[in-house]
C-alpha cells in the first residue's frame, strides 16, 4: 500500500515529522516498508515560458533565448537543448538555484553571451532517469510559479507491507482513521451526499450466490464524456499510489478504490446484453481478462455475466468486451461486496494478483459500500457529466457482527501487565468500538471495516496495540523448575558430528533438492519425491540420498584449487512409500586427495576405502560393524560395501564408480549411515577383568584373493575353539612366496580362560581346531 | 701410608678421562692386588691393640676412595647423558605430524548455541519431518485454504495434501497433541519456501520456541526472547523491539527487531498462541495460556559472524567454512 503524505495530512493532519508519523503507524503495526521524498531536493526552480530563441552567435547548438520568469523584465538565457522554441512552458532555474548532486547555477558567459539561468529537462532535476531535452510543462503552467509548488513535489511517499487483517487501511479512509485513532488527532471526513437522479433508468440485477455476495450497488450514468482529462490532483494522487492514468472513468473509480477502499467497475453500459447477473460461473465458460488473459471457468468462482455472457471475474479483474474506453457514452457503475471466502484464493489460482482481489479476499467494509458508489458519481459527474440513473441496490446474506467479550482480567493475563477498566475503555473510544461495560466485561461489536476482529483475542490485541508494545515491560517468567529428560541411550548428534570432525572432515550443508538425473545415475531412483512446483530443473526432486550433496560440493571445491577435500553433511532424505513419504535423517561423508595433509613426516598417499571404513568403526565403536560387499548405482562394484551394525543395514560404503568422477584425478570415498542406527548407543556395563594373562598365537595362511577376510574370522570364531577370546588380521602380504592369484593373511588369536594360566598343552587342541577350520576354507597354513 | 695411597688415588681419579680406564684404576686399589687390599691384608700382622685403629684407617680411606670413584662415575654418566641429550634435540618449531581437524558448518554452530541457551532455561529440543501434511503447516495453525496468509508463504508443494514446511511451527501442533501442558520446546530445523536471492534461500533453517502454560504472558515472551538475544549476541545492553504484526496462529502477534548499526533489523517474529491453535489439540484455552517464537537462523549467524550472503552458507566453498572452525 503506497499513498501520498500530503493526500493523508488533507485527512488527518497530526504535528508529527514525516518520520515520526512512519514510526507511529510501524509501531502500530502498519510497517512503513519505505518512506521517501517524491522529488529530489533542489530550489528556485519556476515556471517559466520561452518568449524567444535566437541562435547563438558563436555557437551553432547554443540558442540565446528570452524568457519570462515571472518577473518584470524577460531573462537572456543561453540554452542547448534541441526542442527550446518559443512559447513552450519549461522549469527554469534561477541564479542561485542547487539542483540535484549540489549543482549551483551562477551567473555564467556562455560564448561570449551572458546567461542568467537554465531551462531544465527533468534529468536534471531528478525527477527522471532519462529524457529528450527540455521537460515541456503544461499550457495553463501559471509562469513564475515554483515548480516544486506546481508540481506538489514538497510531498512524501509512504509504503505500508499491510498484514492480512488489515484490510481496512488499503484505503486513505481506513489509514486516515487509524492515524486519528493512533495520535489523537482529528479526523476530517469528506462529506459525500447521494447525487440527484436525473435519469430514470435502471438496470436489472439479479444475485444468485446471496452469501457469496451480500450486496451489490449499481446504476447507469449515461451521456458521459469519457474523453475528459482526468484532473491533475487525481491524476497526481493515483500514479502516487503507484497506479497508472487510463482513462477518465477508470481513473474514477481507481481513485475511489484507493480513497474508500472500495474497489469499483465500471462497465461500458452500451456493451451489455440485458441485465446484471451475479453468479457461480459454469464449468468450462471462459472469459478473456482485461490483461488480454484467455482463462477458463467453473463453479468455484464467482462472475458478473449479463444475459448473453461472463463480464467480469467478480471482485478481481473485468473482461474485455464490456470495459469502458475513450468512445464510452453510458456507463453501468458497480460497488460490490463480495464476501473473502468468495474471492480469497481465486486470483491466485489464475496467477493473478490485482488490487480489487487483494482487498476483497481480506474483507472490505459492507457499511460504505453504497457511500462509495455515489463517491465515484459524484466524481464521474464533475469531470465527465452525464445522466445520473437510481441505484440497484440487491441485498443478500449480510455479516452478522456479533458482540464480542473482552474481560479486563483477560487482558491481564495475557498481556502481563494490568490496565484498568477505565484505560481499556479509552483505547477502545479511540479505535471507534462501540461497546458497553458490564464489571469488568465490556461487550464490544466491532466495526464494519475491521473483518479481522471475532474473538476475545483479537480485542486484547487491539487493546496491547494502541496502549503500545514497548509499554509492556519485558517479565522473566516464573515457573516450577523440574529436570530435562537425559537419555544416556542415545547419542547426541552434536558428538557424532565432532567425531568426524576430530578426523578432519568439514561439515556442508547443501540443498535438500537435486536434479532428477543427479537421482536417477547416483540412486538408481528413477521414481524420486518430485516438486510440483521447483524453483528450477537443477532443484526439481527431494535428495533421497546425500551424495549429491557432498560430489556437487566436492567438485565444486576441485574447482578452485582444493587438492583434499573431506566432507560430510547430516540430514534428512527422501523417498516415496506408497502414497506416504519417507523422512530418513542420514550421515554421510566424502573424502578424497591425500590420506594425511601435505606434510614433511609421512609420505604422501591418496586416501582409500579402508581410510574411510576406519572412520565409519569409529563413528559406531564400540559397535562392531560388519562390511558386506554389495553392488550400488554410484560406486565402484568391487569396491562398495553394505555396512551392517548388529543386523540391521546401517548403511553404504565405497569408492565412487570411475564413470561418475572421469573429471577427478584420485578416488573419492564415500560413506551414508542411518542417523537412528548410528545414535543409538548402550548404557555401559562393568564386567570382571580377567587375571590371568591372554596368551597369543599367530597363524598364516595362503587363501584365493576371492576368499574375504571376514569370511576366515568368522569361520574361525564360529568353531568354537576353547579359549580363544579374539581373532584378528594383522597382515596382508603378495609377493614373493605367494602363488600368483592367492594372497597371504596372518591372524593373531588370543586364548585365555578365566580361572588359569593356559599351558602349550591345553592351548594346542584350540589352534589344531583353527587351523582345521581354514583348510576346509580353502586357506593353507603357512610355515 | 693410608693417607698416601688416598691422595695417590684421587689424584689419578682425577686425571682419568672415560669410565672404563677408571675402573681399571680402580683396581689397582681396590683390586685384589690393590694398594689398599695388601694394606687390609697386612692388618693380621699387626697386634691386637693395633688393629682396630689401623683397620678404622684403612676402611676410612677405602669409604674415600669408593665415594671419590662414584663421584667419577657421575660425572662421567652425567657427561654421557648430555652428550646423548645434545644429540637428540629436536627442531621444535617443525609443523606437528598426522591428522588435521575439520569444522562444523556456522548454522549446526549457530544451533547449537541456540539450544544450548534454551536448555539452561529448562527448554526440550523437538522435532518433526520436513516434507509435511498440509494440514500441520497450515489448517492446524489456523491458516485455512485460501487465506491470504498462503500466498505469503511461497509454498512448495508436493501433491496437494503434502508440503514443504514453510516453517517449524508445525512441529508445535505434533508436540501438542502427544504432551500435556506444562510444554517447553524448541524445535530447530530446515524449512522451505520458493525464494531465491542474496536474502533468501529456498532452503534455511529456523528455530520455534513455544511454552505452554497457566501463568505464561506476552510480558514474559518479551522477556524470555529478549534474555536471548542478549546472551546470545553476548550483549546485556542490546535493544530489543516487539512490533505489532499479524501471524495467523498467534495473537497478539509481534515482529522482533534488535537494534543493528543504528537502526532496527528483523530477526523473527512471535506472539501467544492463538486459541484456535490450542483447541485443534484439545488444550483449554481458559486454563493454558503460550507463547511461541520463531527466529531465522541463518540471520543470526549472519550477524553474529559478519556473514553478507545468505547463499554461502549452501556453497560448501571451504574457504568459507574453515573460518568458522
Amino acid at each position: 500500500m503506497k499513498f501520498s503524505e500530503n493526500w493523508l495530512r488533507t485527512w488527518v493532519n497530526p504535528e508529527l515529522t514525516s518520520d515520526e508519523l512512519g514510526h507511529v503507524l510501524t509501531m502500530a503495526g502498519l510497517e512503513v516498508e519505505d518512506l521517501a521524498p517524491v522529488a529530489s531536493e533542489f530550489n528556485n526552480v519556476v515556471v517559466a515560458q520561452v518568449l524567444s530563441v535566437e541562435k547563438h552567435p558563436d555557437a551553432d547548438r547554443l540558442n540565446v533565448c528570452q524568457v519570462n520568469v515571472g518577473d518584470a523584465e524577460p531573462l537572456t538565457i543561453v540554452c542547448g537543448a534541441a526542442n527550446v522554441a518559443a512559447g513552450l512552458k519549461v522549469p527554469c532555474a534561477r541564479i542561485g538555484a542547487v539542483l540535484p548532486g549540489d549543482f549551483r547555477i551562477k551567473q555564467a558567459k556562455v560564448r561570449g553571451v551572458a546567461s542568467l539561468g537554465m531551462l531544465c529537462s527533468a534529468v536534471e532535476l531528478g525527477l527522471a532517469t532519462e529524457s529528450e531535452g527540455l521537460w515541456i510543462l503544461p499550457v495553463d503552467a501559471p509562469v513564475g510559479m515554483s515548480l516544486r509548488e506546481y508540481l506538489d513535489l514538497d510531498d512524501k511517499l509512504f509504503t505500508l507491507k499491510l498484514t492480512p487483517n488489515r484490510s481496512d487501511c488499503s484505503g486513505m479512509k481506513g489509514i486516515a482513521r487509524e492515524v486519528a485513532a493512533l495520535t489523537g488527532s482529528e479526523l476530517k471526513s469528506i462529506t459525500i451526499e447521494a447525487q440527484p437522479v436525473t435519469l430514470d433508468e435502471q438496470l436489472p440485477v439479479i444475485v444468485k450466490d446471496a452469501q457469496a455476495c451480500p450486496l451489490y450497488c449499481g446504476r447507469r450514468v449515461t451521456g458521459v464524456n469519457a474523453a475528459a482529462i482526468t484532473p491533475v490532483w487525481m491524476q497526481r494522487r493515483l500514479e502516487r499510489s503507484g497506479l497508472r492514468t487510463i482513462n477518465a472513468i477508470v481513473d474514477i473509480t481507481n481513485y475511489v478504490m484507493m480513497e474508500q477502499g472500495q474497489p469499483m467497475h465500471a462497465f461500458d453500459s452500451d456493451k451489455l446484453t440485458g441485465g446484471i447477473t451475479v453468479r457461480r460461473a459454469h464449468k468450462d465458460e471462459s472469459l478473456t481478462l482485461l490483461n488480454d488473459q484467455a482463462i477458463v471457468l467453473d463453479e468455484e468462482v464467482l462472475v458478473i455475466a449479463d444475459d448473453a455472457k461472463v463480464l467480469a471475474l467478480a471482485g478481481i479483474m473485468g473482461g474485455q468486451g464490456s470495459g469502458v474506453d475513450a468512445s464510452t457514452k453510458d456507463v453501468f457503475l458497480e460497488a460490490a461486496f463480495f464476501h473473502p471466502d468468495a474471492i480469497a484464493g481465486r486470483a491466485r489460482r489464475y496467477g493473478l494478483a490485482t488490487d480489487s482481489s487483494f482487498r476483497f479476499e481480506r474483507g472490505v467494509d459492507f457499511a460504505a459500500t453504497r457511500q462509495a458508489l455515489e463517491r465515484a458519481t459524484q466524481l464521474l459527474l464533475e469531470i465527465c457529466g452525464g445522466q445520473v440513473g437510481e441505484i440497484t441496490e440487491v441485498r443478500g446474506e449480510m455479516p452478522v457482527r456479533s458482540a464480542i467479550a473482552l474481560r479486563a482480567s483477560r487482558v491481564a493475563r495475557v498481556l502481563g501487565v494490568a490496565l484498568d477498566v477505565d484505560k481499556i475503555a479509552g483505547l477502545l473510544r479511540r479505535l471507534q468500538f462501540e461497546f458497553t461495560l458490564t464489571g469488568e466485561e465490556y461487550s464490544v461489536t466491532p466495526p464494519g471495516f475491521r473483518f479481522d476482529l471475532s474473538i476475545e483475542s483479537d480485542l486484547i490485541e487491539e487493546v496491547a496495540r494502541l496502549y503500545g508494545y514497548d509499554n509492556i515491560p519485558a517479565l522473566a517468567p516464573y515457573a516450577a523448575l523440574t529436570m530435562l529428560p537425559c537419555s544416556e541411550a542415545e547419542r547426541p548428534l552434536a558428538k557424532i558430528q565432532q567425531t568426524l570432525v576430530g578426523r578432519d572432515y568439514q561439515e556442508i550443508v547443501s540443498l535438500a533438492f537435486v536434479e532428477e538425473q543427479v537421482e536417477r545415475d547416483l540412486c538408481g531412483n528413477d521414481n524420486p519425491v518430485a516438486l510440483q512446483n521447483p524453483l528450477a530443473s537443477n532443484l526439481a526432486v527431494m535428495r533421497s540420498s546425500l551424495i549429491g550433496g557432498l560430489v556437487g560440493a566436492l567438485r565444486f571445491n576441485l574447482n578452485r584449487k582444493q587438492a583434499r577435500v573431506r566432507l560430510f553433511e547430516a540430514g534428512a532424505c527422501f523417498a516415496k512409500a506408497g502414497n506416504k513419504y519417507l523422512q530418513t535423517q542420514r550421515l554421510s561423508g566424502i573424502a578424497y586427495g591425500d590420506r594425511l595433509p601435505e606434510q614433511w613426516g609421512a609420505k604422501a598417499a591418496p586416501v582409500d576405502f579402508y581410510d574411510v571404513k576406519a572412520d565409519v568403526e569409529a563413528l559406531f565403536a564400540p559397535r562392531v560393524l560388519r562390511f558386506v560387499a554389495a553392488a550400488h548405482p554410484a560406486l565402484h562394484p568391487g569396491r562398495s560395501a553394505q555396512i551392517y551394525c548388529a543386523d540391521k543395514m546401517a548403511g553404504w560404503i565405497g569408492e565412487l564408480h570411475p564413470q561418475w568422477q572421469q573429471d577427478m584425478a584420485h578416488a573419492c570415498i564415500w560413506f551414508e549411515v542411518e542417523l537412528d542406527v548410528l545414535m543409538q548407543a548402550q548404557v555401559p556395563r562393568m564386567s570382571e577383568i580377567a587375571r590371568f594373562l591372554p596368551v597369543r598365537r599367530d597363524l598364516a595362511v595362503m587363501v584365493a584373493e576371492q576368499v574375504s577376510a571376514q569370511s576366515l574370522t568368522d569361520a574361525m570364531l564360529n568353531a568354537a575353539a576353547p579359549y580363544v577370546q579374539e581373532v584378528v588380521l594383522f597382515d596382508v602380504y603378495r609377493g614373493q612366496g605367494v602363488i600368483q592369484g592367492k594372497k597371504s593373511l596372518a591372524f593373531r588369536v588370543s586364548l585365555q580362560d578365566t580361572q588359569k594360566t593356559l599351558t602349550d598343552a591345553e592351548i594346542e587342541p584350540s589352534i589344531a581346531l583353527l587351523v582345521d577350520v581354514l583348510n576346509r576354507q580353502g586357506a593353507q597354513l603357512r610355515m | 701410608m693410608e693417607q698416601q695411597i688416598l691422595d695417590q688415588a684421587l689424584a689419578q681419579f682425577e686425571l682419568i678421562g672415560d669410565e672404563a680406564e677408571l675402573e681399571q684404576v680402580k683396581a689397582k686399589y681396590l683390586g685384589k692386588e690393590g694398594s689398599l687390599t695388601a694394606l687390609l691384608k697386612g692388618l693380621g700382622k699387626l697386634s691386637a691393640e693395633e688393629r682396630p685403629a689401623a683397620g678404622a684407617r684403612i676402611n676410612q680411606v677405602k669409604q674415600a676412595i669408593e665415594a671419590a670413584l662414584q663421584q667419577r662415575r657421575d660425572t662421567f654418566a652425567h657427561a654421557r647423558l648430555a652428550t646423548k641429550l645434545a644429540a637428540e634435540s629436536l627442531d621444535v618449531t617443525m609443523p606437528g605430524r598426522g591428522i588435521s581437524c575439520g569444522g562444523l558448518h556456522p548454522v549446526t554452530r549457530t544451533l547449537a548455541r541456540i539450544e544450548q541457551l534454551f536448555h539452561s532455561l529448562g527448554f526440550a529440543v523437538s522435532t518433526g519431518p520436513e516434507i509435511e501434511q498440509d494440514f500441520y503447516n497450515f489448517t492446524a495453525l489456523n491458516i485455512p485454504e485460501n487465506h491470504p496468509a498462503r500466498a505469503m508463504h511461497d509454498t512448495f508443494y508436493i501433491d496437494p495434501e503434502h508440503v514443504l514446511r514453510t516453517h517449524t511451527s508445525p512441529v508445535q501442533v505434533r508436540y501438542m497433541e502427544t504432551n500435556q501442558p506444562p510444554l517447553k520446546i524448541i524445535s530447530p530445523g530446515r524449512v522451505y519456501r520458493v525464494d531465491s536471492d542474496a536474502t533468501h534461500s529456498p532452503m534455511f533453517h529456523q528455530v520455534e520456541g513455544l511454552w505452554v502454560d497457566e501463568h505464561v504472558s506476552f510480558a514474559n515472551l518479551k522477556g524470555v526472547v529478549q534474555d536471548f538475544l542478549q546472551r546470545f549476541f553476548e550483549q546485556d545492553d542490546l535493544q530489543v523491539r516487539f512490533r505489532p504484526s499479524f501471524f495467523p496462529f498467534t495473537e497478539p502477534s509481534a515482529e522482533i527487531d534488535m537494534s543493528w548499526r543504528g537502526g532496527w533489523l528483523e530477526i523473527g517474529g512471535c506472539g501467544m498462541v492463538h486459541p484456535n491453535v490450542l483447541k485443534h489439540v484439545n488444550i483449554d484455552s481458559e486454563k493454558y495460556l503460550g507463547f511461541a517464537f520463531g527466529l531465522g537462523v541463518e540471520r543470526l549467524a549472519m550477524l553474529r559472524y559478519g556473514v553478507n550472503d545468505l547463499r554461502q552458507f549452501y556453497e560448501s566453498d571451504l574457504r568459507f567454512l574453515k573460518q568458522f572452525n
